[in-house]
């Protein structure tokens, strides 16, 4: 078995070390916003996972096209990787939504078009996990999911666009205009730097995981090898 | 030497028959389709009465009343394609991979291209000829005058967004253990936008909006197509290409 | 210059053929050359790899390593060219049962560019002795004669070559004698043909070569002239077995 790159062990030290100092200025260094008071501090840590989230479905897309150019089992690992930790920092993503939406709007769940596409990119990728699911042969397996996450990502955009425009021509239920404009508010310095030592956490934290689920993948690889060879 | 000059004589000839063999290849998917499906008419009368049975059941779930009838009919009809279409997508590759006829169309020597746009065009003939049948049936049960010129195109336009996925992904289902139940959940999602967009433009059809309101859906249902179409076009190769 | 001449002279010429499934390998360095006009029997055990490697000859799958090349053009970069010189047969008969025999061959007839269609499907529909159930859907054929209208359907556009996998799979007695009549006409014509078979019987009256598939590699070969019916079981054990021990 390969050893643990001594690289990684350092990015997971780093990882939560900014992990611990992004939890401190949320909760210490952001002033409390004045309408919406403490809950708005759920606002940081979900504008990153949704950023990075989205980062990575698209190096999953990228990754595909590099499978279908190259047809280098590497790249379909990371494509794979890629769509599982975004899924769940998306996940993350919409969970801390609802917890803002409740005292915003007051309601957990609102058809907001951010939050619905998140939604909907979250069933494009369990669909890719439920494709690859179904197919036997690695090769096909590989090449259906590059060609899936290309598609997804391609239709990320135009759903976005689709439920913006749904949204822009039929008034909300909330009676503003924007469902979003009940929520706004304007960041101070302390909160904007907040935000990006915050995205910049979780781009740390998605790039450890990432590295820990590309090598979780080359060892199963590397297991089922071992399994043929006492096969034969 | 010698057969380096017959590869490249070859590959010229085969560019320039190129245009005209694509043509001909793509017309014979078609008409084999639609000749194998005049005959056994399993697909249509699946589709159709599908189609019927949702309308049915929409009926009762959503009391279509005749003051409902105006704001809901876009989404009901939609709905109702959207799933017979699912129907005859699914069919229609199975079809190929029974008796492996898929292996059969790869074989011969045509781009593999025309055999998607080939498909393609014959689930869209379907689907449109499944429509074509929905619509006078949906007018006279609830006197809703669906024969507008407007929600016609908008009624093409949307078929062929989605029947160019569609027949994409489900050439993909084929290939898998749950195929049937597969291709649903692959397409939805990705279908979402030329579905909402759909929906939209023929409710403002329906509901007599000024056309500058329709425009944007329209405009979104029309750069669907193209980018799916499109990207359809780049990606097949791999979908079918072991 | 000599190495050209070799490689005109074989219509099949395969070599160092590798084909891998993910982390599975199937074919390991196969190499295999045939002549025009030879009819090949290509026997082994189940899972050898025999249809993996007809599928590579067909170009309906991509060799990992090594070179293919089919009368002259290399699969997969010249896989048009190959395609329109090959006809294959696979124990599925690749036709829709809700055309009749005389659509179905005109289907593939405009696929292949074919021309003057109507004669030649009508010629070939002689051939396979189906001229008489023409116009009956192919669903209300037996096997056998599907699996006839399938030959007849793999050399409308006269190939070069002819792949055969396993075609006497699910055929009766009757059905089977049929087909080897059909199978020798195909053969007669100076066409090259590669059949892989479990069937040692059948394939002896056929073939004028014997090739055994073993462990992804082809590993003994040997053409009729050298060979006595009554030994061909005995050649083909040694074949496969010898591998395995070795």
């Amino acid at each position: 078995m390969e050893p643990k790159p001594r690289f990684l062990t350092i990015l997971d030290s780093i990882s939560a070390v900014l992990f611990v100092v992004a939890l401190g200025m949320v909760f210490f260094y952001a002033p409390t916003e004045r309408v919406m008071g403490a809950v708005q501090r759920v606002f940081y840590f979900h504008v990153a996972t949704a950023w990075v989230g989205m980062l990575g479905f698209m190096a999953a897309g990228v990754a595909g096209v590099a499978y279908l150019r190259s047809s280098d089992r590497k790249w379909d690992t990371v494509s794979l990787a890629a769509v599982e930790i975004s899924l769940v920092f998306f996940f993350i993503t919409i969970i801390m939504g609802s917890i803002w939406a409740r005292p915003a709007w007051g309601t957990w769940w609102t058809w907001e078009p951010r939050l619905t596409t998140a939604t909907i990119v979250e069933l494009v990728y369990a669909a890719y996990l439920m494709l690859r699911q179904g197919i036997e042969d690695p090769d096909r397996r590989a090449r259906f999911g590059a060609v899936y996450t290309i598609l997804g990502f391609i239709s990320v955009p135009v759903t976005f666009l689709s439920i913006r425009l749904y949204r822009t021509i039929h008034p909300t239920v909330f009676g503003v205009s924007s469902p979003e404009a009940e929520g706004e508010f304007s960041m101070t310095p302390s909160m904007l730097q907040t935000l990006i030592f915050s995205v910049l956490t979780f781009s740390v934290i998605f790039s450890s995981l990432l590295w820990h689920r590309i090598r979780l993948g080359r060892l199963a690889e590397k297991v089922e090898q071992l399994r043929l060879k006492i096969a034969h | 030497m010698s057969q380096g000059m017959r590869v490249v004589a070859g590959e010229t000839r085969a560019a320039q028959a190129g245009a005209g063999s694509f043509l001909r290849a793509l017309l014979a998917v078609v008409w084999k389709d639609l000749a194998a499906e005049l005959r056994s008419r399993e697909l249509i009368s699946a589709m159709l009465v599908f189609a019927l049975l949702v309308i049915l059941i929409f009926n009762f779930a959503l009391e279509l009343d005749p003051r409902t009838r105006r704001t809901v009919s876009s989404g009901v009809l939609w709905v109702t394609f959207a799933f017979a279409g699912t129907l005859g997508l699914n069919r229609s590759m199975a079809i190929e991979k029974d008796r492996g006829c898929l292996d059969g169309l790869l074989l011969a020597p045509v781009d593999r291209s025309a055999i998607y746009f080939g498909k393609a065009i014959g689930n869209l003939v379907f689907m449109l000829m499944v429509e074509a049948i929905v619509l006078p049936v949906y007018t006279v049960l609830y006197s809703v005058n669906l024969f507008q010129p407007g929600l016609i195109l908008v009624i093409l336009l949307g078929s062929i967004g989605y029947t160019a996925i569609g027949t994409l992904l489900a050439s993909m289902a084929v290939h898998t253990r749950t195929r049937d139940i597969l291709l649903p959940i692959l397409l939805f999602p990705v279908a979402i936008p030329v579905l909402i967009a759909s929906v939209k433009a023929s409710a403002g059809f329906l509901e007599a909006i000024p056309l500058e309101e329709i425009m944007p859906w329209l405009n979104l249902i029309i750069a669907y197509d193209v980018i799916f179409i499109a990207v359809a076009y780049m990606v097949f190769d791999f979908i079918v290409e072991e | 210059m000599s190495e050209i001449s070799s490689q005109n002279s074989h219509v099949i010429d395969v070599r160092k053929l590798v084909k891998r499934f993910g982390l599975k390998t199937v074919l390991r360095g196969l190499d295999f050359q045939v002549q025009p006009g030879e009819f090949v029997a290509l026997l082994g055990p189940n899972g050898a790899g025999k249809t993996t490697f007809l599928r590579i000859l067909a170009s309906l799958s991509r060799p990992s390593l090594g070179e293919v090349r089919i009368a002259g053009y290399r699969l997969p970069a010249q896989a048009a060219a190959v395609r329109r010189r090959l006809g294959v047969v696979s124990h599925l008969p690749l036709l829709y049962g809700d055309l009749t025999a005389e659509e179905n061959l005109r289907f593939y007839a405009r696929m292949y560019g074919v021309p003057e269609r109507t004669e030649r499907v009508a010629e070939v529909l002689e051939l396979v002795g189906l001229a008489y159930r023409g116009r009956d859907l192919v669903r209300t054929y037996s096997r056998g004669m599907q699996q006839r209208l399938a030959i007849g359907r793999a050399v409308l556009h006269d190939p070069e070559v002819v792949l055969f996998d396993e075609p006497h799979t699910g055929l009766d007695q009757d059905a089977c004698n049929m087909l080897d009549g059909v199978l020798r006409e195909v053969a007669a014509r100076g066409r090259t043909v590669v059949m892989t078979s479990h069937d040692l019987a059948r394939a002896a009256d056929l073939a004028s070569r014997f090739d055994v598939l073993s462990r992804g590699v082809i590993a003994a070969s040997l053409p009729r002239a050298e060979i006595d019916t009554r030994d061909l079981l005995a050649f083909y054990r040694q074949a496969a077995e010898g591998v395995m021990v070795a």
